[in-house]
């Protein structure tokens, strides 16, 4: 186990290499860059300002110094465009803010995909399974960021009930609507893979033997069915996680939460080399992280793979 | 009349068509095909989908209005006089900057599709492409392309597709490019598991005994096995991939105006819904929303024809 743990954690760091070398490249030698404008600087100017931000050195030299400034100091460097500010100043405002509510959505999707998927499955072709089907097709067709507008339309400009963006300190009034947006299509998504390996589980031999001992069916379930039925659903999550964080740029946008992705935006359109390299990063490694907790957790819980890794 | 039937019934044509029919039903593709069109949503969606198409090619000629002109009528009322009405000829209202919504929804219906319907199955040609190299040769190869697998999936899309739009320009081809760029793993797993599965039949090792290439046995022999997740798997591709498309222009790093996509279009009608001009959202949202519904028919439609499971 802590040597499946060690090995994946040592194929992260060629993994963030290859991305931080491959970013790097692709960002500078693209025309065009932060310091461009519609009235270009003095030559002598330029040069200036090129020389305080290491960039009159040839490239490989100032990707070795970024690259060793991350992992000797933690220091992403200065924002290129926003004068006032550092990389890690950027992160350390706006990621809090994407984990509160990435962590609340998370939360929402486990908490209501789940038991809707163990329900539409226990109830098979009844009432709740149909609900089901038909949110996933909604799900499909309405993703986040159509969901999102429609959702400002109902909760704000409508019935007046929630603010239609900001983050206030996070109020959880304005944590609902980023969760729900960013959430609503995975939480479908994880009913459906519920319902289905539910109904796979609830079909096999010993569920019949249990019954047959005559278990309540509350025991079936609880203690027989679930924890097998929610495998599948586990593995899922790693994926989740990766298209969520594709998400929280949307909704960090839309709802002006004041999140990394409204930085990572900004970056794109001022060309700030470091924001959006430090912020690649640090979604990359966020990433992996989710992905490693996800495959750690299934380990632990699956007997059969437990035994493979060791 | 019996007598007539009964002609009619033992004559040679009759037999002859009977049995012409009974050999085509035996093809895969034939049979596929009636599964499909006895599924009525599919159908429909077909429909439906059609008539976006000539929607997007067509609508144009009905429009007054160019996509860029900017009505100077209606430019400071818009909330007055912008919205939907059929006397200035703004079937659709006119948008925040008071150019016509229905021409400007024509065109990003276009793109949206166009984007939809080369990239999509571009990349899924490349993915499969790439997934039956690597079933059939296996080893290192193999070995290589499931690694790079493996760690592309792990990276959140939005970054590359940001990074790169920042930085090349965000014209309709680079968009494209990005996308397939982007999207080079799909079908590549199901594509590769099918071709390990069908390598090893009779059928293969009879064409290496006669003497042909590896490339000439995947494209010739394999690829036609393999068609059918192919083409399930584009038709899953394509309202993925203008989703992505429409959520990259939403975020403001996709398609450049003046020209629009209906991403883009959803992102101006979301900005000034609180103005009051809802249809800026409604129409776009509805055409997005129709365009979804009948790829996501379409493709449940092909997967319940195509997929041996599912029988």
């Amino acid at each position: 186990m802590l040597n499946y743990t060690l090995r994946r954690l040592l194929m992260v760091i060629p993994t963030l290499l290859i991305l931080v070398i491959f970013a790097f490249y692709l960002m500078r030698l693209a025309p065009g860059g932060p310091f461009t404008s519609e009235r270009p600087l003095p030559p002598a100017v330029m040069a200036n300002v090129l020389e305080r931000y290491g960039m009159d050195e040839p490239l490989h030299v100032q990707l070795w110094t970024y690259i060793k400034n991350i992992i000797c100091c933690f220091d992403f460097g200065p924002s290129f465009a926003q004068k006032d500010r550092t990389v890690n100043d950027v992160i350390t405002q706006g990621f809090p803010v994407t984990l509160t509510y990435g962590f609340w959505s998370a939360v929402f999707v486990l908490a209501l995909g789940v038991p809707l998927g163990i329900i539409a499955a226990l109830r098979h072709n009844g009432f709740w399974d149909y609900t089901m089907t038909g949110l996933a097709i909604f799900s499909q067709i309405f993703p986040n960021f159509v969901l999102a507008p429609l959702l400002v339309l109902l909760f704000t400009l409508s019935w007046g009930l929630l603010p239609g963006g900001g983050w206030n300190g996070g109020q959880w009034q304005y944590i609902v609507m980023p969760a729900i947006a960013l959430g609503t299509s995975y939480m479908a998504s994880v009913a459906r893979l519920t319902r289905g390996s539910m109904l796979e589980v609830l079909g096999s031999p010993y569920i019949r033997t249990a019954r047959a001992k005559g278990l309540p069916e509350r025991t079936i379930i609880l203690r027989h069915a679930l924890k097998p039925a929610l495998l599948p659903t586990l593995t899922y999550m790693g994926p989740v996680f990766v298209y969520m964080i594709t998400g929280s740029v949307f909704v960090d946008v839309f709802f002006s939460t004041g999140g990394i992705g409204q930085d990572f935006i900004d970056g794109a359109y001022s060309r700030d080399y470091s924001i959006l390299l430090g912020l690649a990063i640090l979604y990359a490694v966020l990433t992996f992280a989710l992905t490693l907790a996800v495959d750690l957790l299934y380990a632990w819980i699956d007997p059969k793979v437990r035994a493979g890794l060791s | 009349m019996i007598g007539a039937v009964k002609r009619r019934l033992n004559s040679a044509t009759f037999a002859d068509e009977r049995a012409g029919e009974m050999v085509a039903s035996r093809s895969f593709w034939a049979d596929a095909g009636r599964r499909f069109l006895r599924n009525r949503m599919a159908v429909f969606s077909v429909g439906m989908l059609s008539v976006l198409v000539l929607f997007a090619i067509f609508g144009n000629l009905f429009s007054r209005w160019s996509f860029e002109e900017i009505d100077w009528n209606v430019l400071g009322r818009i909330k007055q006089d912008g919205g939907p009405s059929l006397e200035n000829g703004h079937w659709f209202g006119v948008d925040e900057l008071g150019r016509d919504l229905y021409a400007r929804v024509v065109q990003g219906t276009r793109t949206s599709l166009l984007v939809g319907i080369i990239a999509g199955p571009v990349s899924v040609i490349l993915g499969a492409t790439l997934g039956a190299l690597s079933g059939y040769y296996g080893g290192r190869f193999d070995r290589t392309v499931l690694g790079a697998y493996t760690i592309w999936l792990a990276i959140p899309y939005i970054i590359f597709f940001v990074v790169w739009q920042a930085f090349f320009g965000r014209s309709m081809s680079q968009m494209i490019l990005v996308i397939i760029l982007v999207n080079w793993t799909a079908g590549l797993l199901i594509v590769r598991g099918q071709v390990m599965m069908l390598k090893n039949r009779e059928f293969v090792d009879a064409a290496r005994m006669l003497g042909m290439s590896d490339l000439a046995i995947i494209f010739r022999h394999l690829a036609p096995n393999v068609l059918w997740v192919v083409v399930i798997y584009t038709s899953l591709v394509i309202p993925e991939v203008i989703m992505m498309e429409s959520l990259v222009s939403f975020l403001g790093v996709g398609i450049q105006e003046p020209n629009t996509s209906l991403g883009a279009l959803l992102s101006e009608g979301a900005s000034t819904m609180t103005f009051g001009t809802l249809w800026q959202l409604g129409f776009p949202a509805a055409i997005f929303v129709l365009a979804q519904v009948s790829l996501f028919y379409i493709g449940d439609g092909l997967r319940d024809a195509l997929d041996p499971k599912e029988r």
